[in-house]
């Protein structure tokens, strides 16, 4: 009897690239429903053409580089890389910026590097900035989070402003959008404002920024679904929240008036999002245990500089793709010692 | 007796069912013989043993049928009485599927025992190198897989004292219970094999780690230690989690100590043997039994009736398989050893030999489907779980690059080849392959060096030769030279001249005597 040979072992767990991706979507998912609940339909818009097109785009590249399309498709990394770019757009945002933002991430940060597990940078971040930096106005139009005052605009409103670019006949932008609250505090700290000052504003919540506190709450949700799954460890988010914490609180410790409270930093712009489901990109970052750890509280460090002190009101997007570029460096310098290499008492 | 003695942890490692309830039920059967034995002269780590009969001989049950050729090498001995009927090239276990010398034996079915050494009744009053005679002469060797000889490996040479005896009756790979059966039914030969390296080796103490899936096991154990009642070892019990019995995590386990990267346990003042390996000792110094026979579990999905099975050495797997019930319909893969660390055999026409711990048979549903290889996404869960601590998604990463200056930096000789890592990849990357090609590909380039090291060497020597001989033969010649130029100028004109007035004194005596000559006769 004639049998077929493979190399050891010969059991394998039941793990696939897929299942971590499905994990990552469903995590999203509390998050994506407060950021709908806060923002509206244009999230959800955003959402069905950033993923549409990164799927088209994935599909395209792998036809021209005569690489099987159906396996890589149902890896779900092209739409975790979408959903991720979508949340982290303007709900109202013009629909060829997204679909642009979109097909660069895939084709030019991903696809053009070799595809899944060999880009250097976090796709749905390079997406991100090569937007923020080419369109800053349509790309800074938020929408104030008002869902109880029934000012968000309605389906047909959304997508006729989403897909004509323009507001509303009978409304302005300056009516209809509003700054994030990174920005508003931003903006009123350059005029000299104090904290006790800009706390009165309506932006405020309990917390953080008013609404922004409650979905990055879901998106910490989500995010501790996915340490408890091990399908991310604990470092990346822990050094990087840790590391935030610490130095705006070093800060607010100094100057309570000048500087925001800690927590403001934590639960106001994309800082959970981007430690639980960003910079935890596997392919992108740091991935030895000592070198996790540094590459989160880098990035940590820079999100409070670049708020605080540089051009832009919101850092993680920066930040992550700095620390990109660095993370081949730090794993080669963190290598763990191996098993008969440390002093025995070490475990 | 310390109910629950404390064990330390290595890292990663894998929670694997086990599938031992499988095989583990029933009493080992002893099998009954074959027509025909085939045992390979290669049946362990080092130098083939070399035959000392012939085609035609007849041999009787333990007669040594080859010899050990070498420190490092192991003696054969017939299973049974009858005629050594081939001495030829037979199918082998072993991952390249090629054949490899062997003897083809053909019972008589009389199994006659033939002389036997003495057995040593008093081992503890016996001088160690006596005892490591008779383990080498038995052909003993590691039964857990790795098949170094047992003599060599407990000759520590005195590099530092042992102080702690880990037997290994982890068992720690899924699906193998022969250890299991072994120290239920054979438990009071255990001890006394450990008594016997115990005191071979000097040892303070002695250390049996089991994993806590086998409670029979550890039951028998601990109440067997009571009533021989001195202390001889004591059963450590470690959580069931691959690879505990992997030489240097159990190690790590039981006393907390790291074996050094790329020394051996000896360093640190430990001896590791295989529990199956230990009643080979018991019956080898206390019966004079050579190694013949070994216990093997035939189990899987892919098999009838799964169970253990006392076989003679040389029992082809396919006659193993058939008294186990045959196939069934389902089976699809034939594994050598454990799912984790065994080899896929091609054919089942292969012998079983000294490390054969089980045959494997899983349904093609249950062996992993050949899913594509998908590229690494870097998600660090190979690290997790690797007992080494490497890093083997860098290791796979320059492997891949063929870098293997890399590769030896991020220490691919530490790796165990356990599969942990390939285990847990959700990419299925066979990284373990990926590995076992860097080691040989290393390993070759090694031999490649060594062979143009000594090219280069030997020019460089014929170069050096050429070069003093030239030398020479110049300094020769310049003396000669040397030596006529002086010749003239000093000692040379003196003889000369010497010579000349010594030829006229001549002459002139000649002449001085003929005128002699002339007068006398005058004179007359």
């Amino acid at each position: 009897m004639q049998f077929a040979t493979r190399s050891s072992p010969h059991l394998s767990g039941r793990q696939s690239i897929t299942l971590v991706m499905a994990q990552v979507l469903l995590a999203l998912i509390p998050g994506t429903a407060a950021m709908v609940w806060y923002f509206g339909y244009g999230v959800l818009i955003n959402l069905a053409l950033a993923i549409t097109t990164a799927v088209l785009a994935e599909a395209a590249v792998l036809a021209l580089r005569n690489r099987a399309i159906g396996p890589t498709l149902i890896d779900l990394s092209a739409v975790v890389s979408a959903w991720l770019l979508a949340l982290a757009l303007p709900p109202l945002l013009p629909w060829w910026q997204t679909v642009l933002g979109s097909a660069f991430a895939i084709v030019i940060a991903k696809q053009l590097f070799g595809g899944i597990g060999f880009n250097p940078f976090n796709p749905a971040m390079a997406g991100y900035v090569l937007l923020l930096v080419s369109f800053p106005v349509t790309m800074t139009r938020w929408l104030p989070p008002e869902i109880a005052s029934g000012q968000l605009p309605s389906l047909a409103e959304s997508l006729h402003i989403i897909f004509s670019g323009s507001p509303p006949v009978d409304q302005t932008w300056d009516a209809l959008s509003s700054a994030t609250p990174l920005d508003h505090m931003r903006t009123e700290l350059s005029q000299d404002r104090t904290m006790s000052e800009i706390r009165k504003s309506p932006l405020w919540g309990n917390f953080g920024g008013h609404g922004w506190e409650w979905i990055a709450s879901c998106f910490l949700l989500g995010g501790l679904f996915l340490i408890w799954r091990r399908v991310i460890n604990w470092r990346i988010p822990f050094s990087m929240l840790g590391a935030l914490l610490a130095i705006a609180a070093l800060f607010w410790v100094i100057d309570p008036e000048g500087y925001p409270m800690p927590f403001f930093h934590l639960f106001s712009g994309a800082a959970i999002l981007g430690a639980f489901f960003i910079a935890t990109d596997p392919v992108s970052g740091a991935t030895t245990p000592r070198g996790q750890l540094i590459f989160g509280a880098l990035i940590g460090v820079l999100v409070f500089v670049i708020r605080t002190w540089g051009g832009y009101p919101d850092a993680v997007a920066f930040s992550v793709l700095l620390l990109n570029m660095a993370a081949p460096t730090i794993d080669y310098y963190t290598q763990p010692k191996v098993f008969g290499q440390r002093r025995s008492d070490e475990t | 007796m310390a109910e629950a003695r404390p064990v330390y942890s290595f890292h990663g490692g894998l929670l694997i069912d086990d599938h031992k309830a499988l095989s583990n039920t029933e009493p080992t059967q002893t099998l009954v013989l074959p027509p025909r034995l085939t045992l390979p002269l290669q049946q362990h780590i080092g130098h083939a043993a070399e035959p000392v009969v012939q085609v035609g001989d007849q041999v009787l049950k333990g007669q040594m049928i080859a010899r050990a050729v070498d420190f490092i090498s192991s003696p054969l001995h017939a299973p049974t009485s009858g005629r050594v009927v081939e001495i030829s090239a037979q199918p082998i276990p072993h991952p390249s599927g090629l054949s490899d010398a062997c003897i083809v034996l053909e019972p008589d079915g009389e199994d006659t025992w033939g002389e036997l050494p003495e057995p040593i009744s008093d081992p503890l009053g016996t001088p160690a190198a006596d005892l490591r005679e008779r383990i080498r002469a038995s052909g003993i060797v590691g039964m857990g897989g790795a098949a170094f000889p047992t003599a060599v490996k407990v000759n520590t040479g005195g590099m530092r004292p042992v102080d702690t005896l880990v037997i290994n009756a982890a068992e720690c790979e899924p699906y193998i219970t022969c250890d299991d059966r072994l120290m239920r039914e054979r438990t009071a030969d255990v001890l006394d094999g450990i008594a016997i390296l115990r005191h071979l080796a000097a040892a303070r103490q002695c250390l049996i780690g089991v994993e806590d899936n086998k409670p029979e096991a550890i039951a028998a154990l601990r109440q067997a230690i009571i009533e021989r009642g001195d202390q001889v070892a004591e059963v450590a019990v470690v959580p069931s989690r691959y690879p505990s019995g992997g030489e240097k995590q159990l190690i790590k386990l039981l006393t907390g100590l790291e074996v050094p990267s790329k020394g051996l346990p000896a360093a640190i003042g430990v001896l590791c043997q295989n529990v199956a390996t230990t009643v080979a000792v018991a019956d080898a110094v206390l019966r004079g039994r050579p190694l013949i026979e070994r216990i093997v579990t035939v189990t899987g999905s892919g098999i009838a009736r799964p169970g253990n099975f006392k076989a003679a050495l040389g029992t082809p797997a396919a006659f193993l398989i058939e008294r186990a019930g045959g196939y069934r319909d389902s089976v699809g893969q034939l594994i050598f050893g454990g799912p984790m660390m065994g080899f896929a055999l091609s054919t089942d026409q292969v012998p079983i030999t000294k490390p054969a711990n089980c045959l494997l048979a899983v349904a093609s549903a249950e062996a992993p489907q050949a899913q594509p290889e998908r590229p690494c996404i870097r998600c660090g869960a190979c690290a997790e779980a690797c007992p080494a601590l490497l890093l083997p998604q860098q290791l796979y990463w320059h492997a891949r690059a063929q870098d293997f200056d890399k590769v030896q930096d991020y220490n691919l000789f530490d790796c165990i080849e356990c599969g942990c890592c390939a285990y847990v990849c959700p990419a299925n990357i066979p990284l373990v392959h990926y590995y076992r090609f860097a080691k040989t590909e290393i390993w070759a380039q090694e031999r490649d060096r060594r062979k143009s090291d000594l090219a280069r060497r030997r020019h460089e020597a014929r170069d050096a030769r050429l070069v003093r001989l030239e030398r020479e033969r110049k300094a020769r010649l310049r003396k000669k030279k040397e030596a006529l130029d002086k010749k003239p100028a000093s000692a040379a004109a003196d003889p000369k001249k010497s010579a000349i007035e010594a030829a006229m004194r001549r002459v002139a005596a000649k002449k001085a005597a003929q005128q002699a000559e002339t007068k006398q006769p005058s004179d007359d």
